[in-house]
């Protein structure tokens, strides 16, 4: 099977039934990307294809043969981290750091929703041509990464820095 | 998981043809619903065939009916400008359900086609009739807080967990399937069964046929219709009850409505008599209520349900209020 990941071609040769995050982490040794419930409830797993992110648990590597895929490790480059990884580490928006892979994958792609005009289940005027990044979308656009340590308040808070329009009401956020 | 083969599908007839060359084959979506069940062995197809290739166009008709392709994703189709401002219903039924990762990949086919989400199901140890006919259901005396009230049998209890489908129950949806022995088109209240004695089979399809497209026909008022989702948690939760809903009102009258539940039945419930009830009548909270008592005549709880009914009709008023409020 061939891939692109993190804008390098990988071939490699798979039984049918890896899952796309095993492919990862164990026949490519990309270990960022995190398995934490193998079934699409937790968001650990988080990459994104050709830009757009989904649950690597829930993929079968063989349906993303020829496609870009781009893991945690492919987020930061010569210049150093990306942006959102600095304000993570200055917002605390990590403990353990399980979780952390696939929040800033997940963002990442939600900034692009969010360019794109994506609705969300909590966009008031479905109408609108631009929707404001305001505290309630930004975590109704970011439930499907679960944080088991609860540093939400950092997530929120270094996401908003780096994408918000309008700036999260930290006190709120959990 | 169980060895399989994987072909992808380039068009229709080539998907069916994939298909039917192997017994248990079964058509790949996305695959966040039947990848997972693969992994625990609840499924073991013998060969997948991958129709994400396939009908990914929306389409707007001359008369302002919808066509949409059963491989456009569940995001692209809720922020299509055109569900936005004609059908938010479906757009907000959508967007209520999963997360972000799993609508980007899930595919309308799959959506529909998705399996119920009751925990004996999924759990080998447990007697399931749906996964084993004839084998009991462990559901029925057991943890069962998220099972049917409308519908049910005594072989199972289970309920179908699609948001989108409650949307498009109410929108009189037509759903056109292809299969071997050529095409034809189901109305969506019609493709989902109720359980009775074989709980095996969730729809009416035959082995082979292939979900193609879902349309919409035009219905002008379901530009005013909303989609209320009742869960355990604000976001990322399956539905306890759920109503679409779209009202059209003329002198203080309700001139037409459409209703569907969620998360009450084996299928998306559309809301027949509760419709036939408010047809000509003064969209007020008795008689919207009324309707709704009437609707859940027939409702039965299990040991841990029996809240959904009370829950149903207040959300069924709720939903009414907000839309004949804003109308107002
Ligand atoms: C953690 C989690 C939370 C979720 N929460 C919600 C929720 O709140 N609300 C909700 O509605 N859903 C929810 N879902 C379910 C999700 O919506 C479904 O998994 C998804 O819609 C399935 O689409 P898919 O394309 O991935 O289907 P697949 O997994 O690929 O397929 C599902 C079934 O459909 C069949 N199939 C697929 N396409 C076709 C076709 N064109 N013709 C015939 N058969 C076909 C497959 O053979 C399979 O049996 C959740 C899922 C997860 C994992
Ligand atoms: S309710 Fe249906 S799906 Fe659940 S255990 Fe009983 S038979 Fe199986
Ligand atoms: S590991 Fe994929 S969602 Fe939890
Ligand atoms: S930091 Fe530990 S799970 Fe999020």
């Amino acid at each position: 099977m061939q891939f692109t990941i993190n804008d390098r071609p990988v071939e490699v040769e798979v039984d049918l039934r890896t899952s796309l995050l095993d492919l990862l982490r164990e026949n490519l040794g990309l270990t960022g990307s995190k398995k934490g419930c193998n079934q699409g409830a937790c968001g650990a797993c988080t990459v994104l294809v050709e830009g757009e992110r989904i649950n690597s648990c829930l993929a079968l590597a063989v349906q993303y043969q020829g496609r870009s895929i781009t893991t945690v490790e492919g987020l930061s480059d010569a210049e150093g981290l990306h942006p959102l990884q600095r304000a993570f580490i200055e917002h605390d928006g990590f403990q353990c750091g399980y979780c952390t892979p696939g929040q800033l994958c997940s963002a990442v792609a939600m900034a692009d929703e969010m360019a794109r005009g994506i609705p969300s289940h909590v966009t008031g005027d479905l109408t609108a041509e631009t929707i404001a990044l305001d505290h309630d979308e930004l975590r109704e656009r970011m439930s499907g990464n679960l944080c088991r340590c609860g540093a939400y308040n950092g997530i929120v808070a270094a996401i908003a820095e780096t994408y918000a329009s309008a700036p999260a009401r930290q006190e709120e956020a959990a | 998981m169980t060895p399989f083969s994987y072909a992808r599908a380039d068009d229709v007839p080539g998907a069916i043809a994939l298909a039917v060359a192997t017994p248990d084959a079964k058509y790949l979506g996305g695959g966040t619903n039947l990848v997972d069940l693969m992994r625990e062995t609840i499924e073991r197809p013998a060969a997948l065939v991958d129709v994400t290739g396939l009908s990914r166009e929306i389409t707007v008709g001359a008369d302002g009916g919808v066509v949409i392709g059963a491989g456009v994703t569940n995001t692209a189709l809720a922020a299509d400008r055109t569900i936005r401002t004609h059908y938010p219903m479906l757009s907000r039924a959508i967007l209520a359900g999963a997360s972000a990762q799993i609508r980007n990949v899930a595919t309308v086919g799959g959506n529909l086609l998705q399996r119920t989400r009751c925990g004996y199901f999924y759990d080998d140890a447990a007697r399931c009739n749906k996964r084993e006919p004839g084998a009991g259901c462990d559901a029925i005396d057991g943890f069962n807080r998220i099972h049917a009230i409308l519908g049910a049998s005594p072989s199972c209890v289970a309920t179908h967990p699609s948001d989108m489908c409650v949307a498009l129950a109410a929108l009189d949806a037509q759903v056109r399937v292809a299969g071997p022995d050529g095409e034809r088109t189901i109305a969506l209240v019609d493709l989902h069964r109720l359980p009775g004695g074989s709980p095996e089979r969730d729809t009416v399809l035959d082995p082979g046929e292939l979900v193609v497209a879902v349309e919409l026909p035009a219905l002008p008022f379901a530009a005013h219709s909303t989609y209320r989702k009742v869960r355990d948690r604000a976001s990322y939760a399956f539905a306890l009850i759920s109503v679409a809903a779209g009202i059209e009102l003329e002198n203080g009258a309700i001139k037409d409505v459409r209703i569907a539940l969620g998360g009450v039945a084996h299928k998306p419930w559309r809301a027949f008599k509760a419709e036939a009830a408010l047809r000509g009548q003064a969209p007020s909270e008795a008689n919207v209520r009324a309707a709704a008592e009437l609707e859940l005549a027939d409702a039965a709880g299990l040991r841990d349900n029996g809240f959904k009914i009370e829950l149903a009709k207040r959300a069924i008023v709720a939903t009414l209020a907000e839309l004949s409020g804003e109308q107002a």
